[in-house]
């Protein structure tokens, strides 16, 4: 073979060198047309050229949807390393004023009796407490905690709570939801409550689940790792989910939704716990299953996502976002 | 492999033509062409050939395509990809002057599934993030970080630099090579099958 020959075609890693090196060069804010002129001439120079660009930049516009999730959240490769929860921990324990531990074995919990701690639609809050167990509020939820001598008892009064509790076998650490009572065994659980159901779900250690006398006989269950409870007025029944699962229902701890084979219809309906502004899925839509992490308090970006990826419509009419085929 | 379209000169593009001059050609690759790519080099990697030559390798596939492209589109896109690069490999190996019978068999039996329906859309779309997610968590930890801090947060390169305790110059490198490699993940790497996600 020849050199004439071998001058004619740059090896494909070459042109896409340059490529990659335009890209680059767009990007930057000094950008003028001057040099939006000389990538059109550099394109214009071969179909080589242009395909090599256009393929380098379709996967760097793919990564504009990737704006949609919050800092932090990719950074990690896991949705619990908490990194940019810290600020917001930092925060609420210098606020919180909790109490001491005083010497003498006397256990206070909190230096004074009562507190209470709320959260509005699409906020989160953590509360520290002085014996090193923490308690993370989800959306729309309320809690109240007593501290007397000895004891630990906390009150769920509607909401989502993830507990992440310091056992301590002296001084029982117990949650009471819809007059049910979960002590703790050395643990993190999460409970939510509405008005028809309680759930109490084990992540770690173990708990003790007693179901309120009243309307089903009282029964008391224990709970291992990978359980769920559900009480209702009538019923108690605990199944048992796959860890990964429960990891991706406590997403909202690293304030993201995580969808895996969810429906639209239950997507909405989670992030409408966390809006005033309400997602409504019409028609056939609804029942389309999604995959994915979402931030959520942003129901417009998810708006956004099913109109561009999944290629639906979504109105906002003002007071809701109404998402159709 | 640079020698490689040099028997072939028009199928080649050798006539110099420009690429952005037909509207819609951009589109129509990015959205019908590329998604095919982890197809197209499953099949390629069977020649044996390394990584610089199936580079090259696809990209004159996609040379061909898109020049027949810009007379007509070639509907459905797949066979034709497929035809493309099939006759191209068949091209070499006589080039070559292999006589790799196996190959050529191979090749001919490998016709491979061209009328099997692309991977779903709707299938794909619905995990779009998780797969960038994945791309995301493949690159090199500070080439990551640099991506993320430009394309997420969208600091500047000044700012990057600062925040990172590197050259600006470093900050173009990573930023650089993230774009070649992500599309390597995205594309070429991505599963060839029909997996939905």
């Amino acid at each position: 073979m020849s050199d004439a020959k071998k001058i004619r075609i740059a090896s494909a890693e070459d042109v896409e060198e340059i490529a990659a090196l335009w890209i680059d060069r767009r990007d930057r804010s000094d950008w003028a047309a001057q040099d939006q002129a000389e990538l059109d001439a550099w394109l214009a120079q071969s179909m080589t050229h242009s395909i090599a660009f256009w393929r380098l930049n379709a996967a760097w516009q793919r990564t504009e949807r990737l704006a949609a999730l919050q800092p932090g959240v990719l950074r990690s490769g896991s949705f619990f390393s908490r990194e940019w929860v810290r600020p917001a921990l930092a925060r609420t324990a210098a606020a919180l004023a909790i109490a001491a531990m005083l010497g003498g074995g006397a256990y206070y919990f909190l230096e004074s009796a009562q507190h209470s701690y709320a959260t509005t639609a699409g906020t989160r809050e953590i509360v520290s407490l002085s014996d090193g167990s923490q308690i993370e509020l989800n959306t729309d939820t309320t809690l109240h905690l007593s501290a007397t001598l000895g004891e630990r008892t906390v009150w769920l009064d509607r909401g989502e709570a993830y507990f992440q509790i310091k056992h301590d076998a002296a001084h029982p650490f117990i949650v009471f939801v819809a007059g049910h009572r979960v002590t703790d065994l050395g643990t993190k659980f999460s409970i939510r409550t509405d008005a028809q159901r309680t759930e109490v779900a084990l992540t770690e250690g173990s708990a003790r689940l007693e179901v309120t006398p009243g309307a089903v006989k009282a029964r008391s269950v224990t709970l291992k790792p990978g359980d769920v409870a559900v009480a209702t007025a009538q019923s108690v029944s605990v199944t048992k989910k796959p860890l990964h699962r429960l990891n991706n229902e406590l997403g909202w701890l690293g304030g993201v939704l995580i969808f895996d084979n969810t429906t639209l219809a239950d997507a909405a309906a989670q992030f409408n716990r966390y809006s005033q502004h309400k997602l409504v899925v019409e028609g056939s839509a609804a029942n389309l299953k999604i995959d994915g992490t979402f931030p959520a308090n942003d129901t417009a970006a998810f708006a956004s996502i099913a109109e561009h990826i999944l290629h639906l419509h979504a109105r906002n009419n003002g007071s809701e976002i109404v998402i159709s085929r | 492999m640079r020698e490689t379209s040099e028997t072939n000169p028009e199928a080649a593009g050798l006539v110099p033509g420009g690429g952005v001059a037909v509207p819609g050609l951009e589109a129509w690759f990015v959205n019908e062409v590329l998604p095919l790519e982890a197809a197209l080099m499953q099949f390629l990697r069977r020649s044996g050939r390394n990584a610089h030559d199936l580079a090259d390798l696809r990209q004159e596939v996609y040379l061909r395509v898109c020049e027949a492209a810009k007379h007509q589109v070639p509907r459905p896109v797949r066979p034709f990809l497929f035809t493309v690069a099939r006759n191209l490999m068949i091209d070499q190996m006589r080039r070559d002057q292999v006589i790799a019978i196996d190959a050529v068999s191979d090749l001919e039996a490998l016709n491979i599934a061209t009328d099997v329906p692309g991977p779903d859309r709707n299938a794909m779309a619905r995990s779009e993030l998780r797969r960038l997610q994945a791309a995301l968590d493949e690159l090199p930890p500070r080439c990551r970080e640099v991506l993320i801090l430009r394309r997420i947060d969208g600091l500047s390169r000044s700012e990057i630099s600062q925040r990172m305790g590197i050259t600006e110059k470093t900050v173009t490198q990573y930023l650089t090579h993230g774009v070649h490699v992500l599309a390597n993940l995205l594309y070429a790497e991505a599963e060839a099958s029909r997996r939905p996600g």
